[in-house]
């Protein structure tokens, strides 16, 4: 093994140029080599450094939240995050959606053969950053690679275990009619943001990703003695798609006020351009939370103490339990269907 | 939001709806020409705004709609070519031929890229020299010159592996079909803004006269649409018909001419078929002779020779008649049972732009206060 270098205490930074091959993922030296030094070494937490098959963790109080989610972005890197950030902050997010502090997360690499080492690098310092942002330690991992061409660069997959404190319940089935729902701020900056530099348009600069951590926001609606009864982050299918869902498991009627949804100008003015709908476009920092008509206004007021939900607003309510549709005032104060998209919104012709 | 938010103003809405219903003293039908509009109109509501004595049909302004079931099998059997990468205006990907639609192809390993315009297309095929790159044109006059400048690029640079597959359509010859068809119901026409930017609107004036009907050529904002019906309402009222700009801020009556003059370059018109209306003589655009090189039809004429088409319509499907305003969506028997946009019987429920999409996205529960 006198060929196989220590891991060294200085930055070990990847040999120019170099790429991953199909031995990274072979079980061998090679793959051993990727684990120590890009992943270990960014990841660093002493329950991964036991590089052991999977991850031993305490227990505690509470109940444990589980989720999992895939990232598959084009491109790679985008204005104000890239895949690294997103696979974090996604599955953080998720877990704070269960009203869950997020504590544990794994890491599963598809890389596509020939990524470059460096290109790697950099999503795993994001994602090691993003996850000591969060507060939550990257415990145990995997890595595949895929022939060239079978992949787009590299797709991740975290899983994610957080606490629930004893006594809080959130999901759908707790909404009931008479909750006030709020949203947590501005809507489409990411969606806009990828699309943007994916299709090149050249309106979309300046507009950033809202992708960020959103459990500390709901903690402290916890704190403050918020009965949440459901919460959902806007990710794919945006505002009207979660509103949607919710109605669907809860059987009730949602009135939702248009006029109220901030969506900011340059957003707005590139869905107008492209003919997409904002309020199904993809948020990755933005959630709606459905709360008792007394605690809404403490509820906004604790929301937008927090960074991520400045803009935290009330835009409709729970109206009752006749149908399971979602209805939106318009701006011209008629009404209609906020309905689900059949598949993927799709940008029209003129 | 400027240019966006003046043309929403809830008040100035209500104030132009208020004069609508003070000045419609009798019952009339409206046509929207352009499925831009219907969109609008659904999207905003603004029929709940109009008095019950006015009904606003919807147009065949939808060009995804109207493309024909031929064309779409053509476009299918090009992108599953391997040799080719087939762009087209993401609309149109989920538009069912008579054997799936071009997400299928795509599914299957065909190479169909959406692009946004047509000078995307053409970047793909500077970047690709060893690939075919085929665009589908499809669309109203409002996209005619762009794919016509980009067949002028393409020839200007030398391009020999550009080409496009023409599905234009133009509104006037489908407006007329329209009016000389038996049982004709509308009155009135709201002209599409955007076509009659870059056309202008001098055509539309023989049609106004000849048939005796007034046009009004209006915008897409809630506060264009019913600007565009409170002239058109006050002409009928009147008994005067003639062609008026209500979209002044995009529209001049000799339209662009620099545009123009580009298409008259590339196309010619021709005969096409509208899916769900049929023929329609002049109503559509194919590549003249001079850029037959870049007219996917002639240089892939053996690939297509082979594929043929079977063509059939759904029987249940009555989108012809929603498309000539004969009928609403909801009155077709297929709606929201059968045809639905996951299972779409005819093209107008697969488009954004299509009258029945609309209807089954904002409005599908019909009963008394279920959307209030």
């Amino acid at each position: 093994m006198a060929d196989v270098p220590e891991l060294k205490l200085h930055c070990p930074l990847p040999e120019k140029n170099a790429t991953v091959q199909l031995a990274h993922g072979g079980g061998g030296r090679l793959m051993q080599h990727l684990i120590r030094d890009i992943f270990v070494r960014s990841f660093r937490n002493p329950l991964l450094a036991q590089m052991h098959d999977g991850a031993t963790l305490p227990v505690s109080e509470g109940t444990l939240a589980f989720t999992t989610d895939s990232y598959v972005v084009r491109p790679l890197f985008f204005p104000g995050g890239d895949i690294g950030s997103l696979a974090v902050h996604g599955t953080v997010n998720d877990l704070a959606m269960c009203g869950a502090t997020p504590l544990w997360l794994s890491a599963g690499f598809i890389l596509e053969e020939g990524l470059e080492i460096e290109t790697l690098q950099r999503i795993v310092d994001s994602m090691a950053q993003a996850a000591r942002e969060s507060g939550v330690s990257i415990v145990t991992g995997d890595t595949k690679v895929v022939d060239k061409g079978k992949g787009d660069g590299v797709f991740i997959n975290t899983a994610g275990i957080g606490v629930v404190p004893p006594g809080v319940m959130v999901g759908p089935q707790r909404v009931v009619p008479g909750d006030a729902i709020l949203v947590s701020g501005d809507l489409g900056s990411h969606g806009v943001a990828v699309l943007s530099v994916r299709e090149g348009l050249s309106f979309g600069g300046g507009i950033v990703s809202d992708a960020a951590p959103l459990h500390r926001v709901v903690a402290d609606l916890i704190a403050n003695g918020i009965e949440i009864h459901c919460l959902r982050d806007l990710t794919r299918g945006g505002l009207a798609s979660a509103l949607n869902e919710i109605a669907s498991v809860a059987g009730v009627k949602l009135s939702i006020d248009e006029r109220t949804i901030p969506v900011h100008d340059e957003v707005q003015g590139a869905c107008e351009v492209l003919g997409l709908d904002p309020l199904y476009v993809a948020n990755e920092g933005r959630f709606v939370a459905f709360v008792p008509e007394a605690q809404a206004d403490l509820a906004v007021a604790v929301m937008r103490g927090h960074a991520v939900a400045t803009e935290a607003v009330r835009v409709g309510k729970v109206d009752g339990r006749e149908s399971s549709i979602v209805v939106l005032k318009t701006v011209l104060g008629t009404h209609r269907i906020l309905d689900l998209l059949s598949g993927e919104q799709l940008p029209r012709i003129c | 939001m400027k240019y966006v938010d003046e043309f929403r103003d809830r008040g100035h809405a209500e104030a132009l709806a208020g004069a609508i219903r003070r000045t419609a003293t009798r019952p009339w039908t409206i046509m929207e020409v352009c499925g831009g509009q219907t969109h609008s109109i659904v999207r905003f509501g603004l029929d709940a705004l109009l008095p019950s004595n006015l009904t606003l049909v919807h147009g065949p302004g939808c060009p995804v709609c109207v493309t024909p079931i031929g064309l779409i099998d053509q476009a299918l059997h090009l992108a599953s070519l391997p040799r080719v990468m087939f762009c087209s205006f993401g609309d149109m990907l989920r538009v069912p031929g008579s054997r799936g639609n071009l997400f299928d192809v795509k599914a299957a390993g065909g190479d169909v890229r959406i692009v946004y315009s047509p000078l995307d297309a053409l970047e793909l095929a500077r970047a690709n020299p060893d690939r075919e790159i085929v665009c589908f044109a499809v669309g109203f006059e409002t996209t005619a010159p762009a794919f016509a400048m980009a067949a002028i690029q393409a020839r200007r640079l030398g391009f020999t592996n550009f080409s496009l597959l023409a599905a234009q359509v133009l509104v006037p010859p489908a407006m007329e079909a329209i009016l000389s068809a038996p049982g004709c119901l509308v009155q009135g026409f709201l002209a599409a803004g955007h076509v009659c930017t870059v056309m202008g609107y001098e055509e539309y004036e023989d049609l106004a006269k000849h048939y005796r009907v007034p046009i009004v050529v209006t915008g897409f904002e809630p506060i264009d649409i019913l600007e565009g019906i409170a002239m058109l309402v006050s002409q009928l009222e009147d008994g005067r018909t003639v062609v008026e700009n209500q979209y002044t801020r995009s529209v001049r009556r000799e339209g662009n001419v620099v545009a123009q003059a580009a298409v008259r370059e590339v196309f010619e018109p021709t005969l096409r078929a509208w899916r769900g209306i049929g023929d329609i003589p002049h109503s559509g655009l194919k590549l003249t002779a001079a850029y037959a090189d870049f007219d996917a039809t002639v240089r892939f004429r053996d690939a297509l020779a082979q594929a043929g088409s079977v063509g059939g319509e759904d029987p249940d499907c009555q989108s012809g008649l929603v498309l000539q305003g004969l009928i609403k969506p909801p009155d077709c028997p297929a709606f929201g049972t059968r045809c639905t946009p996951e299972n779409p019987l005819g093209a107008p429920m697969v488009s954004s732009e299509g009258a029945c999409a609309a209807y089954y996205r904002y409005r599908r529960d019909t009963r008394p206060g279920a959307i209030s």
